[in-house]
């Protein structure tokens, strides 16, 4: 039976007012002491009557701030909102996004000319940051915060409270055992205090008409796990929040014997606090790129086996340098900015002289790869060419590389494993305006400009150059000679430093550290009350737990057992209180006692449920 | 390292005899929930029969009559012996063992952590249930809880689902033995997909003591009605308030689980991917996953969401889990994309 609290805050503060109320109406308190768990409806009841009835009559400019307060700060909000934050949460999954994936948002705003400027419009490229999901988190917080800091400040003081007074008739509790002891009423009465404080409850003599009895509970820190869970989860906001803000990423491609220096980068992006200013002054030199993919198991052909960049990495200029092996999942480290492998693929090597002999373009180009079999794209750009009349002509190359090139079921070239088996470049060319004089930023993997033209062969078909390593073709109109002349591989390293990394972790332990707390730390009360009796002593026995406990009924029986043994009393079990509760559950750490004393109990009881359901 | 074809041929052969023996123990147990049904129908038939006689459950009877035949008689019969649920048990136990040897094979024959694809995943986590589900009817006999009643009820509803989720992984998933890729040749593998499977497991029974839970509380209503609610072999199980508890137990595990696998998923994409949070669609499911178990914890202490509400809420759970596992992995882009399928 699940507490149905509105925001649990009454409920702490019914529980602190009964705790100062030290000695009250044993009947009148009674209600309160077990409302969690045994008389829910009551004081519930009595509670909801006292909220102001919303439309009763005009509210005052205050009243109504203080209602709508109250609205946002309850449990039926924050429910509402988590919900919604989940169903929020959705379209960032089935939409490209904007951050990860650019390409696949053009894509899909090709392929949806209608929708797509409405998902646009309605920030569905990046959901995450959008105006609506935003406000959902936001507001979930705020309410987060009017809920709990209240309840800490009540909790605080509880927490120095004493234990609740003994209720009057203990036989109404969801766990209650009698037993008569050989010892005196006192003597039993210390032994209870003694037992129940070995067993981690905080307790309360307190004497009686006949007797006495001890008031005792265990557990508070179940409200403390409560609550340092929802502040760790404020704490993990801002440690997200202050993150954006000061992380910054950049990524730089580097062929092999190729240097980068961590002023420049391909491409760049920072929070509002950071710029290429803050990456520290390194220098990373890219020695060897040393790939594997599976050759042998047939299932498993081009499987990636092993990426690794052997680098030399000087941290500042004038530092010793030092060799590191980055490899996926194992990033370099410089200060506290971190440098992984985030790709690889294919430069092949392509010399281009003009029409004049001169040589216009030498060098690794790297290609990227586009399926597992790393058919990659590239193109080569050679603005400053003069043709074999001695005109200025620009020259563009674009087409694949393959590097083990085979041909698919329709002839066309592809290739058919990831390594280097045989290599092979298929390319195309054109001339006419690259436009690299307009100061645009160009994308260096595809031609732009609308003034290109296809140069073609003699029968006015596209002209194809067709290369293997060592290869060279002449093209057609003078335009020069292209050579394959060899392929390096090249690496994609990501340099990225995220501030508020740590504390966003340590915010997130906190909060399970919390969560166990608050979900597995059981809150108990007992009671022990002693009467002269019998020979001794009469003893009750009683129990009651906040929440879901599967273990109270055995913390009861525990409790009565060691006292008979503090006694010294026979080990005769106790008549069997009513039962009113389920039976000790699996999962308890002490499932031992059952098997002693406790276990004829439990049997009785057993048996007269089963009773019951007949 | 290479692969050990031979050793993953076992590995397949075990994982065979496995399924033979859930199909097993399945059926046996199906036999005790019918036997169980049967045996109160019988019962209620003979409380009819004697309105007004003795009162039923008379200490020392040894009434022969079977179940069913004679409505006249007052005397009810002894407990029953529940064979058939010893059987299924045992070829319960013998298939979870069968399970645990293919699973270790295939460690074996590739050298690693058995759980670096969707297969894998399926298995070791049906393993999990499996144990999961023994140590609950080991340790509910050994504390001897009442009313002639056990953890063994829910056999049925573990062995099956166990049985469709090994038929699925054999059928739609299945990848041949075989080395990581670079991408996951980490020990954060170990860690966040071991627990990434624990909370699934843990999601798994708690849907199940859910569904159960929602039955009861269906056929409870239906009774207060005055009504006779169908399907008498659930009077077997639990009452919906204990079942209610049990899923309870077992979502809030769960859920600090699923904790655990967020946690350790940022750590291992900080190193692998440079980036602690990539919104990558399997992170956005798990984070949903997260957050509607949230909800379901806190619906549970909300005023008019408790119960039955709060029931709906974590069987929703349950959906974002299966949703993440067998759609996410399969046809949304990102890189989570493992599956191996
Ligand atoms: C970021 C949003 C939130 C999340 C993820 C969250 C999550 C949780 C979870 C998982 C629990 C159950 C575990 C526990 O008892 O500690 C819980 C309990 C609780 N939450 Fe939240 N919560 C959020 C916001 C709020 C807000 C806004 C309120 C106030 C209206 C609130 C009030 C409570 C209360 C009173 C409990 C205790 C229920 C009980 O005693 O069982 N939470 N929350």
């Amino acid at each position: 039976m699940a507490r149905t609290d509105e925001t649990h805050l009454d409920d702490l503060r019914d529980e602190y007012r009964d705790a100062q109320r030290a000695a009250g109406d044993p009947a009148a308190g009674e209600g309160t002491a077990h409302a969690p768990v045994a008389e829910p409806s009551a004081p519930r009841g009595a509670r909801r009557a006292r909220t102001p009835a919303p439309q009763a009559a005009p509210l005052a400019p205050l009243e109504l701030a203080r209602y709508c307060w109250r609205q946002l700060t309850s449990m039926r909000t924050a429910l509402f909102l988590l919900m919604l934050l989940a169903v929020a949460a959705v379209p960032g999954s089935t939409f490209p996004q904007q951050d990860s994936d650019p390409a696949g948002v053009a894509q899909w705003m090709a392929d949806h000319p209608t929708a797509g400027p409405w998902v646009e419009r309605l920030q569905g490229f990046h959901v995450y940051s959008s105006v609506w999901f935003s406000a959902i988190y936001l507001l979930l917080f705020i309410s987060l915060i009017g809920c709990v800091v209240p309840r800490a400040g009540v909790h605080l003081r509880s927490l120095r409270a004493k234990p609740p007074r003994t209720p009057a008739r203990l036989q109404k509790l969801p766990e209650h055992r009698t037993a008569e002891l050989a010892a005196p009423p006192a003597e039993v009465l210390a032994a209870a205090r003694t037992v129940l404080r070995g067993r981690r409850f905080r307790t309360e003599v307190r004497e009686e008409a006949t007797g006495g009895s001890v008031a005792a509970e265990r557990g508070h820190h179940r409200e403390t796990g409560n609550l340092l869970f929802h502040l760790s989860l404020v704490g993990l906001l801002v440690s997200i929040a202050s993150s954006s803000l000061f992380s910054y990423s950049g990524q730089r491609l580097v062929v092999e014997g190729g240097t980068m220096v961590g002023t420049t980068f391909d491409s760049f992006t920072g929070g509002v606090g950071a710029d290429v200013g803050d990456v520290p002054p390194f220098t990373l030199e890219l020695e060897d790129m040393d790939v594997a993919f599976e050759a042998q198991q047939s299932s498993q052909i081009g499987q990636p086996r092993r990426f690794a960049a052997d680098v030399t990495l000087t941290d500042a200029p004038g530092e010793q340098p030092r060799s590191e092996t980055i490899r996926v999942n194992h990033p370099a480290q410089v200060g506290s900015t971190q440098i992984s492998l985030s790709g690889n693929g294919y430069a092949p090597v392509i010399v281009v002289r003009d029409g004049q002999g001169n040589v216009v373009q030498d060098g690794a180009t790297p290609f990227l790869p586009q399926t597992g079999n790393y058919d990659s794209t590239g193109v080569v750009k050679v603005p400053d060419a003069v043709d074999a009349d001695g005109d200025p002509v620009q020259i563009g190359l674009s087409g694949v590389f393959l590097p083990s090139a085979t041909t698919d079921a329709t002839g066309a070239p592809v290739s058919g494993f990831p390594d280097l088996a045989n290599p092979f470049l298929v390319m195309q060319a054109y001339t006419g305006d690259l436009g690299l004089d307009d100061g645009v930023p160009q994308n260096v993997y595809e031609l732009e400009g609308d003034g290109l033209t296809q140069v073609l062969d003699d029968q006015g078909r596209p002209f194809l150059i067709r290369l293997a390593p060592g290869d060279s073709v002449e093209l057609p109109d003078g335009l020069g000679t292209v050579s394959f002349e060899g392929v390096q591989r090249y690496a994609s390293f990501d340099v990225r430093s995220t501030p508020g990394q740590t504390a966003a972790l340590v915010s997130s332990l906190l909060a399970t550290t919390g969560l166990v707390l608050s979900l597995f730390l059981p809150r108990r009360r007992v009671w022990v009350r002693v009467r002269p009796g019998g020979a001794g002593s009469a003893v009750e026995v009683a129990g009651l737990a906040r929440g879901d406990d599967a273990g109270l009924a055995l913390e009861v029986d525990g409790v009565l057992r060691r006292l008979r043994e503090a006694t010294g009393g026979p080990p005769v079990p106790g008549a069997p209180a009513a039962p009113s509760s389920p039976p000790g559950a699996v999962g308890d750490d002490e499932h031992e006692h059952q098997r002693d004393e406790g276990r004829d109990e439990r049997e009785a009881r057993a048996g007269s449920r089963a009773e019951e359901a007949r | 390292m290479t692969v050990d074809e031979n050793v993953a041929q076992v590995s397949n052969l075990l994982l065979y005899s496995a399924m033979t023996a859930y199909l097993g123990s399945f059926i046996a147990y199906a036999a005790d929930l019918a036997e169980g049904g049967k045996e109160i129908k019988a019962r209620d038939a003979r409380r009819r029969g004697n309105a007004g006689a003795a009162a039923a459950g008379t200490a020392g009877s040894t009434a022969g009559s079977t179940a069913g035949t004679v409505l006249t008689e007052a005397p009810a019969p002894p407990p029953r012996r529940r064979r058939a649920a010893a059987v299924g048990t045992s070829l319960f136990a013998a298939s979870t063992l069968l399970l645990a040897g293919s699973v270790i094979a295939r460690a074996l024959s590739v050298h690693r952590v058995p759980w670096g694809n969707m297969f894998e995943f399926a298995l070791t986590g049906c393993l999990v249930v499996s144990i999961g589900y023994l140590v609950a009817v080991v340790r509910a006999s050994r504390a001897g809880l009442g009313g002639g009643r056990d953890a063994r009820y829910l056999g049925t509803f573990v062995a099956g689902p166990v049985l469709a989720t090994l038929g699925i992984a054999l059928r739609s998933f299945y990848v041949e033995a075989a080395q990581l890729v670079p991408a996951l040749d980490s020990y954060w593998l170990v860690i966040h997909v071991l627990v990434a499977i624990l909370a699934t497991a843990l999601s798994t029974l708690g849907f199940s003591a859910t569904v159960l839970q929602l039955v009861q509380e269906k056929r409870e209503r239906v009774r207060a009605g005055g009504k006779h609610p169908g399907g008498a072999f659930m009077d077997a199980l639990p009452g919906s308030a204990e079942l209610e508890r049990t899923a309870f137990r077992l979502n809030a595990v769960a859920f600090v689980m699923w904790t655990f696998t967020l946690i350790a998923g940022a750590v291992w994409a900080q190193v692998a991917w440079n980036r602690y949070w990539n919104w990558d669609s399997k992170e956005v499911w798990t984070f949903i996953i997260w957050v509607v178990y949230a909800a379901y914890l806190h619906a549970r202490a909300t005023r008019g969401w408790d119960g039955r509400r709060a029931a709906w809420l974590s069987v929703l759970a349950f959906g974002c889990v299966l949703f993440n596992y067998l759609v996410v992995n399969i046809f949304f882009p990102g890189l989570h994309s493992y599956a191996g399928v």
